[in-house]
């Protein structure tokens, strides 16, 4: 029977994986297939050990084609360029404090697709390792939300190439996207929320995409770090909140580039610590706590036509102020007038108030939110704008939201 | 009915009140009079509770006043032209003031007819005229047949016609056996009421006793130019 | 406790029939709707609210409250003549101040709501802590009116404690926390700031809406700071009680007062 199915392969380069037919493990699919073969795992569980891809093949899963790790071990390592993974639903790696278990590890491969998988319970889920010119895309990707140690990340990827990670949707992981010296990603159009830290981290991954990401309410935000050239473009950072939570933060970054994406109900909408020469245009940011927090090791930045509206506090910087030039931005808080009809108003804004400075010095201050005392802190700022510090200033404010800006 | 055994009241430390000892006698209408600032308006107080004295002690119809407010059941208080509440009616503060009076009997009424008052009873007091609110104002006090009536400057506001209806009230109540405490600035309202006169000046009882005694004692003919006598041998005095 | 009962209910004609306390509730009921049409009758429009509560509750409990025991002197000094005992007078005059002002408050703040359909909304537990906060607000308000104008028999005298109170609550009382805020630094002061907090009855009805709303975890580590000490039942339980006392102590003040007043 075994012989007969081979010979049926050899004719066709199909190979059928099912319950009851001759081959009954993926392994064995896989140790008879030629390079280019198709391997197709019919409806059923699949329990065997971890399986290696050590030739170019495709793997197919038909809907509720479940390769099980029994809670106890990795399930699919590709060891090869040209592997396809497709379909297949990978289900409990049990959690593992020594080594990176992971469901789906791409190791030293090129050319690699990884599409309309759903993984869940799995403790890494997809975990690309030296990997060059792969597509992640369509995965279903679900964790079991615990401490941040009992999980690991999403999407993974170390040392890797030209990597297009999209439609994919991440939650319940550690982080839920991971990249590290990863270059020339392009990750667009994922969903990522609920994960216990990070909904994306990346460090030193330079010149890479990010684009029209969602990233919701997860443990901390967005973390970028020590890394040069991010473009990141059309992205929603939302509801994270709580004492170290962000929509996004840049820490040591050169040259990002943020246009059109949405921050809103954030404790903190961006947090520039050490970003150098931050590019922002057309971003909205909504309803935070902080909208944007620069450190004094941001310098030079640029931000325009931005919208800034319902935060409690629309920009804080801590020392003596900020290079960071603001120009021809939109804020609720903005009460001057336009006599020219320009669409730019007559009078500077000076976006941080004097209660955002006090509590930069105090943030035990804050408790006073809210207060009348603020109110008439703010309104005397009003009368006597002299208190208002001068850290930041908008010299072109706009009369009108931008339209068009962000989603 | 009423025994005051010296009697101190001090507002800070001016002394109102020193060292009264002064009876109302039950069955008689008894007249408070004295110039302004005498301390009639305190003592009043002092009896009613509304006040407390320094020393001394208040008896009313045997009891000793201890701030327990029940003997205040035997007492109809009618106090000078008030500015009750604007929009309740003369009828809903009787009602009130009934309720405050547990076993109460029905309301007596009959002040309220013999003035004539109809609907302005029914009416919120605040489009009320002065002297119609006055004639409410005697209404309520006289509306639980109290065994004592404190009036002060009963008929003032009242035309000549409700002063009359009230005098009559007044007699009327007497004559089954009420004690009437009264003060008034216009002397000769009290002519034909006072059975007794307590004579109230710088804060002591300068005279007390039968008005018809202080009439022969001053040799005047009415009770006015008597005390005007009084008076006068104050400011004597004064001037000695 | 009939007599109280009894003497309520005139209170409670005059503050029908007298118009201002409509009026009050309609002007409330206005800014309302006015929060509701232009913010759209969100989150936004409640924590608008929020400041009205703050700002106009106390502010308007005080000056009625001390208003009302000056103009119920007459009839007060009526009601003492009476068979009835001053600590229930008493509990009656406040009752018939309070109630009302308290009613006018929250139905006037609430009503926009209502007939917006928004009553049964995901808005229902934060409009239920605002009506408390109004309700408590007033009620405490009004019990300290009541020691102003007992304490202070002249009318502009009165008037004038009654602002300055209102005064030290709402703002000043702020500026001196801000200012120990500022002198103590960067150390986390959170929770001798929220003891501080608790002498202000009008700091504490914030702290109780801001954890309503979700503003708190807006704020950093302070937020966090407050949403655990405070988020907890045990905070509630805490923030309530002292509450209770900012309503206790004043007015057992006020009737030991009353009880020893000459009028």
């Amino acid at each position: 029977m075994i012989i007969g199915a081979l010979v049926f392969a050899i004719q066709t380069g199909l190979l059928i994986v099912s319950p009851q037919g001759p081959i009954r493990t993926v392994s064995a699919a896989v140790a008879a297939a030629r390079p280019g073969d198709t391997i197709r795992v019919r409806t059923g569980t699949y329990r065997e050990p971890t399986i290696t891809i050590d030739r170019p093949l495709t793997i197919i899963g038909d809907s509720g084609a479940v390769l099980d790790g029994q809670g106890r071990h990795a399930i699919l390592i590709v060891h090869a360029d040209h592997v396809t993974v497709r379909g297949l639903d990978f289900i409990d790696t049990g959690m593992a404090y020594t080594e990176d278990r992971a469901a789906l590890r791409v190791a030293d491969a090129r050319d690699c697709r990884v599409e309309h998988n759903r993984f869940e319970r799995t403790f890494f889920a997809i975990y690309l390792a030296a990997a060059t010119d792969c597509v992640i895309a369509d995965n279903v990707i679900t964790g079991r939300p615990g401490r941040e140690a009992a999980t690991g990340n999403g999407i993974h990827m170390w040392s890797s190439r030209n990597i297009l990670v999209a439609g994919n949707r991440i939650s319940g992981h550690r982080d839920g996207i991971y990249l590290e010296f990863t270059r020339h990603a392009d990750v667009r159009g994922n969903v990522s929320e609920g994960n216990v830290r990070y909904g994306m981290h990346f460090m030193y991954s330079d010149s890479s995409n990010y684009a029209g990401n969602t990233f919701r309410a997860n443990g901390s935000g967005v973390a970028v770090m020590y890394t040069r050239v991010v473009r990141m473009t059309g992205n929603v950072f939302t509801s994270n909140h709580g004492a170290v939570s962000y929509g996004l933060l840049f820490k040591e970054i050169q040259d990002p580039y943020l246009d059109g994406n949405l921050f809103s109900g954030n404790t903190v909408g961006l947090l520039a610590d050490g970003a150098d020469r931050l590019i922002a245009v057309h971003n909205r940011f909504e309803d935070n706590g902080w909208a944007l927090r620069l450190f004094g090791s941001t310098v030079d930045g640029r931000f325009e036509a931005n919208t800034f509206r319902r935060n409690s506090f629309d920009v804080a910087v801590n020392g003596n102020g900020t290079s960071t030039v603001f120009n021809g931005n939109w804020w609720d808080g903005y009460h001057g007038w336009d006599l020219n009809h320009d669409g730019i108003g007559d009078v500077p804004y000076r976006p941080m108030r004097l209660f955002a400075m006090l509590i930069e010095q105090a943030p035990p201050a804050l408790l006073l939110q809210r207060s009348l005392f603020v109110k008439v802190l703010d309104a005397a700022e009003r009368v006597l704008p002299v208190l208002t510090p001068t850290l930041v200033i908008d010299e072109h404010p706009l009369m009108r939201a931008p339209v068009g800006a962000a989603r | 009915m009423i025994a005051m055994r010296s009697i101190v009241k001090r507002f800070g430390r001016q002394a109102v009140l020193r060292d009264i000892d002064a009876d109302v006698r039950s069955a008689r209408v008894t007249a408070l009079v004295g110039p302004n600032g005498a301390g009639k308006t305190t003592l009043l107080k002092l009896l009613l509770g509304l006040a407390r004295p320094d020393g001394g002690t208040i008896a009313v119809a045997g009891r000793v006043l201890d701030g327990s407010p029940d003997y205040r059941v035997a007492i109809g208080y009618m106090p000078q032209i008030a500015r009750f509440p604007a929009h309740v009616s003369g009828r809903e503060l009787l009602t009130t003031l009934a309720s405050l009076r547990p076993g109460a009997r029905t309301p007596d009424l009959t002040l309220s007819e013999a003035f004539e008052l109809g609907g302005a009873f029914d009416r919120p007091l605040g489009t009320l005229s002065g002297g119609t609110r006055q004639k409410v104002n005697a209404v309520l006090a006289f509306a639980f047949k109290p065994q004592l009536l404190i009036l002060d400057e009963p008929t003032a506001g009242l035309d000549p016609l409700a002063s009359r209806v009230l005098k009559d009230r007044i007699l009327a109540e007497r004559a089954t056996g009420g004690t009437i405490l009264i003060t008034s600035h216009v002397l000769p309202e009290l002519e034909e009421l006072a059975d007794d006169v307590l004579f109230l000046a710088d804060g002591s009882v300068k005279w007390q006793g039968p008005a018809r005694e202080l009439k022969m004692s001053t040799g005047q003919g009415t009770l006015e130019r008597a005390v005007a006598q009084l008076l006068a041998g104050r400011a004597m005095l004064a001037v000695a | 406790m009939t007599e109280v009962l009894c003497l309520l209910r005139p209170a409670w004609r005059e503050a029908l029939r007298g118009r201002w306390l409509i009026g009050l509730a309609i002007a409330l009921a206005g800014a309302g709707e006015m929060l509701i049409r232009f913010g759209g009758g969100g989150a936004t429009t409640i924590v608008s609210l929020l400041d009205v509560v703050l700002i106009v509750t106390p502010l308007a409990a005080l000056v009625v409250g001390t208003m009302q025991v000056h103009n119920a002197r007459e009839i007060t000094e009526l009601f003492l003549a009476q068979p009835i005992a001053r600590r229930r007078l008493f509990i009656g005059l406040y009752l018939g101040t309070a109630l009302p002002l308290a009613a006018a408050l929250t139905i006037g703040l609430l009503a926009p709501f209502a007939w917006h359909g928004l009553l049964f909304s995901p808005l229902a537990a934060s409009l239920l802590r605002l009506g408390a906060a109004t309700a408590a607000l007033t009620m405490i308000g009004s019990a300290v009116a009541f020691v102003v104008a007992l304490k202070a028999d002249d009318r502009v005298r009165a008037l004038g404690f009654a602002l300055g109170g209102w005064l030290i609550g709402a703002v000043l009382w702020d500026g001196v926390i801000l200012l120990l805020a500022l002198l103590f630094g960067d150390r986390p002061v959170e929770i001798p700031l929220l003891v501080a907090l608790a002498f202000n009855p009008i700091d504490l009805a914030r702290v109780l809406l801001l954890l309503g709303t979700d503003a708190a975890a807006l704020f950093g580590y302070t937020g966090a700071v407050v949403q655990h000490t405070m988020g907890t039942a045990a905070g509630h339980a805490l923030l309530i009680t002292a509450l209770a006392l900012w309503l206790a102590l004043p007015l057992w003040f006020a009737a030991r007062t009353f009880d020893h007043k000459d009028f």
